[in-house]
C-alpha cells in the first residue's frame, strides 16, 4: 500500500518530476524475482507492456526508477496471487488509467489509432487502383497519323 | 570578442540568406536574359551566407574548446574537466549548439549547389538556391531570435555545469552530425521539387539531379540512425537497440520516406513516370525533417531524448512548420495538375513493384506518424492520456514489412514496362527451396518461437534473391565463369549498391530477429561464483575502483571460462558524474561478429552480493553492419556513371559527402 501511496503522490506531478528523475537504466534486482520461473516470465512479460510512469517513454521492465520498482512488485504480488495477467494490467490500470498501457486499450478515443493501419493501406490502394484504371484510358496509344506511318514505313525500308 | 564576431556572423548570414532567397527568384522571373543578373547572385549569395555561418559555428567551436565559461551555452553544458573530444562535439550536444550545426551543413548544401551546379538550367538552379534560402532565413532566424548560442552571463561563473554524461559517448557525439546531414540533404531534394513545380517542368534530368542528393541525404539518415541505435545498445544498459521513442520516430519517418522517394526517383530518371508522386514524396520528405525537429526541439512529446526543450521555441518552429508545409503544398495543389504524366507501364513490372515499394513505406511511415502523435491528439480531442507503446509499433509496422519484404526479392528481377511474374518468381526456385528447407529445419531442430524463425526465413529470403539478381545479371553458370566476372565488373554501379543495399536489409534483419531468441541471465554474485549465459560460462571476480576524467565508478571483473581457463575479462562499469549527479551504465560488450556476449552490473548489496546481468545476443553486431552496409551500398550506387554526367556534377557530388566529417 505504501507503495501505492508514493507512486499516486508521483503520478500527481509528472510534468514537473519527469525531466528531474534522471533516466535510470534498469539492472533489475534478481531478489525481486519469483522462485517459480514461469510466473517470473509473465510478470516480465506483463512487466513490459505497463510504462513506467515517471519515466521517458519507459516500461517498468526496463527502469530502474522507484515506481517501477514499487510497480514490478505488486505485479509479482498479483501474479503470485493467481491472477491472469489481463487481469493483472487491469488492477494496474483501474488505479493509473490508460496511460500506464503501452498498448493503447481499443475504444472511442483510441478507435482512430487502431484503425489507421489498414484505412490507410486501403486508400492507398485504392489509390494505386485508380491510378492504373486512369492510365489504361489515358494511355491507350493513338493511332499512327500519315506522317508516322509514312516514317516508319521508310525506316524500315532503310 | 571570438562569441561576439561569431553572433556578428549569424546576423550576416542571415542577411545574405534574405537576399538568397528573394534575388534569384526575381531573376529567374524575369528570364534567362533580363534575369541574368539576379539570378548570378544566387551562387554568391549562398557561398557567402555559407562563409559566414561557418564562421559562427567555428566561433562556438572555439568556445567550447577553449572552455570560455562566460558563454551561457558553454557554462551550461561543458565543463574544464571534459575530455577535448567532448569538448568538441559538446558544440552540438545541446540546443543552441545543434541548431548551429543544422544550419551549417544546411548552408554547406546551398553553397555545393551553387559551386557545382553549372549543368543546371540558370533558372532551375536559381530556383533551387532561393528556396534553399528560404529555408536558411527562416532556421537563422529562430536560431538568432530563440536560440542565440553566444549569450554571456555575468558573473563570471568558475566552472561549467557539463554535459549530460549519456552525450559523453563517440557514438552519440557523431550521431547528430549524420542525422542533421540526412535531414538536411532532404531540404536540397525539396528545394529541386519546389523550383520544379515553379517551373512546371519536371523530366529524366530533374530525376537524375534529386537522385544523388537524396541518396546522399539517406546514406547518412541510415548512418545516423544506425549510430543511434548501436548508443542506446551499449549505453543503456538492457541491450535494447530501439524503442519507438517518439524521437527514434521522428527520425524513423523520415527515413522511411526517403527510402520511397529514392525508390520513386528511379522511375522518373527511367521513364519519367510518376513525376507528380515523386514530388509530393520529396516535399513530405523534408517536411517530416522539420516535424522531427519539432518534436525534439519542443518537447511536445516526452521522450528520452529531450535534453533541451522550451514551449516558446516549439511554437516558432511550428510557425516555421506550418509555412514549409503548407506553402509547399499549395504550391504542390496549384502547379502539380500541370505536370503531364508519361510512361506507360502495367502493375507487373519494374514500375509496378516500386509503387508497391512506396505504398507500403509511405503506408510504414503513416503508421509511425499516426502513433507518434495519437497520445497528443487523444488527449485534445477526447482528454484521453493514452500511452502509444512498442507493443502497438510492433503490431502495425511488422504486418507492413513482411509484404514488403517478400516482394522486395521479386522487384528487381522484373523488366521495365511489362513483365512475366512468374519467369521473375521461376528465378526464385532456387532461393525459395533454400528459405523453405531452412524454416522446417530451424523450427524443428531449433526453435519453435514462430516469429524469430519468420525474421531469420524472411532475412535469408531477401539475402538468397539480392544474390540471384546478381547471379542473373552476370548470367553466372550459364556463360563461361570468366566471362560472368568480367560482366559483374561491368555492371552498372547503381545496379551493385541497389544489390549490396537489398542484401544488407536481410543482413540487418537477421539480427533483429536474433534479439528476439537471445536468452539472459540475471543473477545476484559473489566473488568467485560461476554462472552460465548462452554458450558461456562466467566468473564473477569481484569489483575494482575506476576514475576517469570527470567521473568515478567500479568495474566489474567477468573472466570469461573456456573448459575452466580463462580466455578473456569483461569490465562492465557503473560510472558517476559528480557535476551533473548522475549515474550511468556501461556494458562491456565481447563480440565475435557472430554474437554478442553482453554485461551489465548493478548495485553491490550489504551482503557483498553483486547484480549481474548477461545476455548472450545471437547475430546482434549484424543490425549495426547491415546498417553501415546499407549506407555503403547507397555510397556505391552514387558512384554510378549516370549520376555524374560530366565533371562538374561529379565534383558537386564529392563535396557533399565532405560534410558528413564536419
Amino acid at each position: 500500500m505504501r507503495a501505492l501511496v508514493l507512486a499516486l503522490v508521483l503520478l500527481a506531478t509528472p510534468a514537473a518530476v519527469s525531466p528531474v528523475v534522471a533516466p535510470a537504466w534498469a539492472v533489475i534486482d534478481p531478489r525481486e524475482m519469483l522462485p517459480d520461473p514461469e510466473q517470473e516470465q509473465r510478470a516480465r512479460t506483463i512487466g513490459k507492456e505497463l510504462r513506467c510512469l515517471v519515466c521517458q517513454n519507459q516500461s517498468i521492465d526496463d527502469s530502474n526508477a522507484g515506481l517501477a520498482q514499487d510497480l514490478r512488485r505488486i505485479v509479482r504480488e498479483r501474479v503470485t496471487a493467481g491472477d491472469s495477467n489481463d487481469q493483472v494490467i487491469a488492477f494496474v490500470t483501474d488505479r493509473y488509467g490508460d496511460y500506464v498501457r503501452l498498448t493503447p486499450p481499443f475504444n472511442a478515443a483510441t478507435a482512430a489509432l487502431w484503425v489507421s493501419p489498414v484505412l490507410v493501406l486501403a486508400l492507398g490502394g485504392l489509390a494505386v487502383f485508380g491510378f492504373y484504371r486512369r492510365r489504361q484510358v489515358i494511355d491507350a496509344p493513338a493511332p499512327l497519323t500519315e506522317e508516322e506511318r509514312a516514317r516508319l514505313a521508310r525506316l524500315s525500308a532503310e | 570578442m571570438i562569441p561576439e564576431l561569431g553572433h556578428f556572423a549569424l546576423v550576416l548570414a542571415l542577411l545574405l540568406a534574405a537576399a538568397q532567397s528573394i534575388l534569384p527568384l526575381v531573376g529567374a522571373a524575369r528570364g534567362e536574359v533580363r534575369g541574368a543578373l539576379l539570378m548570378a547572385t544566387g551562387p554568391t549569395t549562398a557561398i557567402g551566407h555559407a562563409v559566414f555561418v561557418a564562421t559562427a559555428f567555428g566561433c562556438l567551436m572555439w568556445s567550447f574548446a577553449v572552455s570560455d565559461f562566460s558563454v551561457e551555452n558553454v557554462y551550461q553544458n561543458s565543463h574544464s574537466l571534459k575530455p577535448m573530444l567532448y569538448k568538441i562535439t559538446g558544440t552540438w550536444g545541446n540546443h543552441e549548439g545543434s541548431m548551429v550545426l543544422w544550419l551549417l551543413i544546411l548552408a554547406l548544401c546551398s553553397a555545393a549547389v551553387a559551386a557545382f551546379g553549372q549543368n543546371l538550367p540558370a533558372t532551375l538552379k536559381a530556383r533551387v538556391l532561393a528556396v534553399l534560402g528560404m529555408v536558411a532565413t527562416g532556421f537563422l532566424l529562430f536560431t538568432i531570435l530563440t536560440s542565440n548560442p553566444f549569450n554571456r552571463v555575468w558573473p563570471l561563473p568558475e566552472n561549467g555545469q557539463d554535459l549530460n554524461p549519456l552525450l559523453q559517448d563517440p557514438g552519440l557525439a557523431f550521431h547528430p552530425p549524420f542525422l542533421y546531414l540526412g535531414y538536411v540533404g532532404t531540404a536540397v531534394a525539396f528545394a529541386f521539387a519546389c523550383a520544379a513545380l515553379i517551373e512546371g517542368r519536371v523530366d529524366a534530368a530533374w530525376g537524375r539531379w534529386v537522385r544523388p542528393w537524396t541518396l546522399a541525404a539517406w546514406c547518412s539518415l541510415t548512418l545516423g540512425i544506425g549510430l543511434g541505435s548501436w548508443w542506446a545498445y551499449y549505453e543503456l544498459g538492457w541491450g535494447g537497440f530501439w524503442f519507438w521513442d517518439p524521437v527514434e520516430n521522428a527520425s524513423l519517418m523520415p527515413w522511411l520516406l526517403a527510402t520511397a522517394l529514392l525508390h520513386s526517383a528511379i522511375v522518373v530518371e527511367k521513364r519519367e513516370a510518376l513525376k507528380v508522386w515523386t514530388i509530393l514524396l520529396a516535399l513530405l520528405t523534408f517536411s517530416l525533417s522539420l516535424l522531427g525537429t519539432f518534436l525534439v526541439r519542443s518537447g511536445v512529446l516526452n521522450s528520452v531524448h529531450a535534453f533541451a526543450n522550451d514551449p516558446e521555441r516549439g511554437v516558432f518552429i511550428l510557425i516555421l512548420l506550418a509555412i514549409t508545409v503548407g506553402g509547399s503544398l499549395l504550391l504542390f495543389a496549384w502547379r502539380a495538375p500541370s505536370l503531364e504524366p508519361k510512361g506507360i507501364f502495367s502493375p507487373i513490372s519494374r514500375e509496378g513493384s516500386l509503387v508497391l515499394n512506396n505504398l507500403l513505406f509511405a503506408t510504414a511511415c503513416a503508421v509511425v506518424f499516426v502513433g507518434t502523435l495519437y497520445p497528443l491528439f487523444a488527449d485534445l480531442m477526447f482528454d484521453a492520456k493514452i500511452t502509444v507503446g512498442p507493443p502497438f509499433y510492433n503490431a502495425t509496422v511488422f504486418p507492413v514489412f513482411v509484404p514488403l519484404l517478400v516482394a522486395m526479392a521479386v522487384g528487381p528481377l522484373l523488366p521495365w514496362k511489362r513483365a512475366d511474374l512468374w519467369a521473375a518468381l521461376a528465378r526464385l526456385r532456387l532461393a525459395a527451396a533454400i528459405v523453405l528447407a531452412f524454416a522446417v529445419l530451424y523450427i524443428a531442430m531449433v526453435d519453435r518461437r514462430l516469429l524469430p524463425a519468420l525474421g531469420f526465413a524472411l532475412a535469408l529470403w531477401v539475402v538468397l534473391a539480392a544474390g540471384t539478381d546478381l547471379a542473373e545479371r552476370i548470367r553466372l553458370g550459364r556463360i563461361p565463369l570468366r566471362e560472368s566476372l568480367a560482366r559483374a565488373r561491368g555492371l552498372p554501379r547503381g545496379a551493385v549498391g541497389g544489390i549490396i543495399a537489398h542484401a544488407a536489409i536481410g543482413i540487418c534483419l537477421a539480427g533483429i530477429a536474433g534479439k528476439g531468441i537471445a536468452p539472459e541471465r540475471i543473477t545476484l554474485m559473489r566473488p568467485g561464483e560461476i554462472t552460465t549465459v548462452g554458450p558461456h560460462t562466467l566468473r564473477f571476480d569481484g569489483q575494482r575502483d575506476i576514475i576517469g576524467p570527470n567521473w568515478r565508478g567500479t568495474a566489474g571483473v567477468l573472466t570469461l571460462l573456456r573448459d575452466g581457463e580463462p580466455v578473456a575479462i569483461l569490465e562492465p562499469q557503473r560510472r558517476f558524474y559528480p557535476v551533473q549527479r548522475m549515474a550511468t551504465t556501461e556494458a562491456a560488450i565481447r563480440t565475435s561478429g557472430i554474437a554478442d556476449l553482453y554485461a551489465v552490473i548493478g548495485e553491490t548489496s550489504a551482503e557483498g552480493a553483486t547484480v549481474v546481468r548477461l545476455h548472450w545476443n545471437p547475430l546482434a553486431p549484424w543490425i549495426w553492419v547491415g546498417t553501415v552496409l546499407m549506407a555503403v551500398g547507397g555510397l556505391v550506387s552514387l558512384t554510378d556513371r549516370r549520376l555524374r554526367v560530366g565533371a562538374p556534377a561529379r565534383r558537386r557530388r564529392e563535396a557533399a559527402v565532405p560534410a558528413a566529417a564536419e
